[in-house]
């Protein structure tokens, strides 16, 4: 009860900082200044038609890079507690079952664990959605420049499609090897692009180092969609990456 | 007042108050994601302009429109991601101490108190 009786202070204090913001919020009257230059600046300097991804990928970058790499730690985070615990033997024996059978066959281990597998439904849905959801996720992240939409968007219509795929196919395996190589190989080249941005160009991640095209078109902007997509493809192979783990969590 | 940033301080205070009350680690996690997007539904509201317009120029926009300030999109829109693989972080200890005690109970874990 005083537990309770405390959380309602906490929760008290906390709406009372809140409710100034929300008693005085007003939305504003026109585009602020910095949104305005950056929106104006986007189409002149950039060409880059969606002024989001303007900010995302130029004017924020860095920040952007930094968000990239608390996406990253947050996974290395998910991998270290997860493979610590499979490579430890104590706690397969724990849990009653043997350390042969834990290191061994992991497939068939899989599918006596979930029952009956997935129903056919599921397997012939997810056979023909995956394919398209992966082409989606790349459409949206190649025109992330120009629509609505993005790496960060894209990457997760990918790792969803992932997931549809793991459901549909429990006992089949990610290939481990590939995912990480796919993902420091586009972590590196967002990196590689910025510093190419630093040398040809005005300054770290600064894409005008390509020609800015004809506005609206998928070329153009320099190298926003090149930047885009090298984003998208770590995000997704990323967040894959954290379901496939929590899965072989729950496997042995 | 309006309405949305209204929305988006109830969710944080729900939020707030499930993180602070619930024993089950789960629950726990939900309560910090309804924090989370609570923050974020703020964050879009502060950004808007009224009657204004997705600042995307392809043509479509109806001329004179105000666009809306495409900073705190722009921050959201990471923010979100963030968000999931932080979430995705949290659920994986809550799923390795339950798997280690064998409850979900936070209060079982006497270990962690001071």
């Amino acid at each position: 009860m005083a537990n309770r009786l405390i959380a309602l202070l906490v929760v008290a204090g906390l709406a009372a900082m809140l409710l100034p913001l929300v008693i005085g919020f007003t939305f504003h009257e026109d585009t602020p200044a910095l949104g305005a230059e950056y929106i104006e600046r986007s189409e002149t300097d950039l060409g880059a038609a969606n002024a989001v991804t303007a900010v995302v990928v130029t004017y924020r970058g860095l920040d952007t890079l930094g968000e990239v790499t608390v996406l990253f730690a947050a996974t290395a985070g998910v991998g270290f507690v997860i493979t610590r615990r499979r490579r430890t033997p104590e706690f397969a024996v724990r849990e009653g079952r043997s350390v042969g059978a834990h290191a061994g066959i992991e497939s068939t281990e899989a599918s006596s664990l979930a029952g009956q597998g997935p129903s056919e439904i599921l397997r012939t849905a997810s056979r023909f959605l995956a394919p398209v959801l992966f082409l989606f996720g790349a459409y949206i992240f190649v025109h992330g420049h120009l629509t609505p939409g993005g790496g960060f968007q894209g990457g997760v219509v990918i790792a969803s499609a992932v997931v549809l795929g793991i459901f549909g196919a429990p006992d089949r395996q990610l290939a481990h090897g590939t995912m990480t190589t796919i993902e420091s190989l586009s972590g590196a080249s967002y990196v590689v692009l910025g510093i190419l941005g630093l040398v040809l160009a005005a300054g770290f991640l600064d894409p005008t180092f390509l020609p800015a095209g004809s506005f609206g078109a998928l070329a153009s902007a320099g190298a926003i969609p090149i930047i885009y997509s090298v984003v998208g493809i770590k995000v997704g192979t990323e967040l894959a990456g954290v379901v496939d783990r929590l899965r072989s969590q729950e496997q042995d | 007042m309006q309405l949305i940033p209204a929305i988006g301080a109830l969710l944080i205070v729900i939020g707030a108050w499930g993180m602070l009350t619930q024993r089950n680690m789960l629950k726990m996690v939900i309560g910090f994601s309804i924090i989370d997007t609570g923050v974020h539904v703020m964050i879009v509201a502060l950004g808007y302009v009224t009657g204004g317009v997705a600042p995307i120029l392809d043509g479509e926009a109806p001329v004179g429109a105000p666009f809306v300030d495409p900073v705190p999109s722009a921050l959201v829109l990471t923010a979100i991601v963030i968000g999931l693989a932080v979430t995705a972080l949290m659920l994986t200890y809550v799923v390795r101490l339950a798997r280690t005690k064998g409850t979900l109970e936070v209060s079982e874990y006497k270990e962690m108190k001071w």
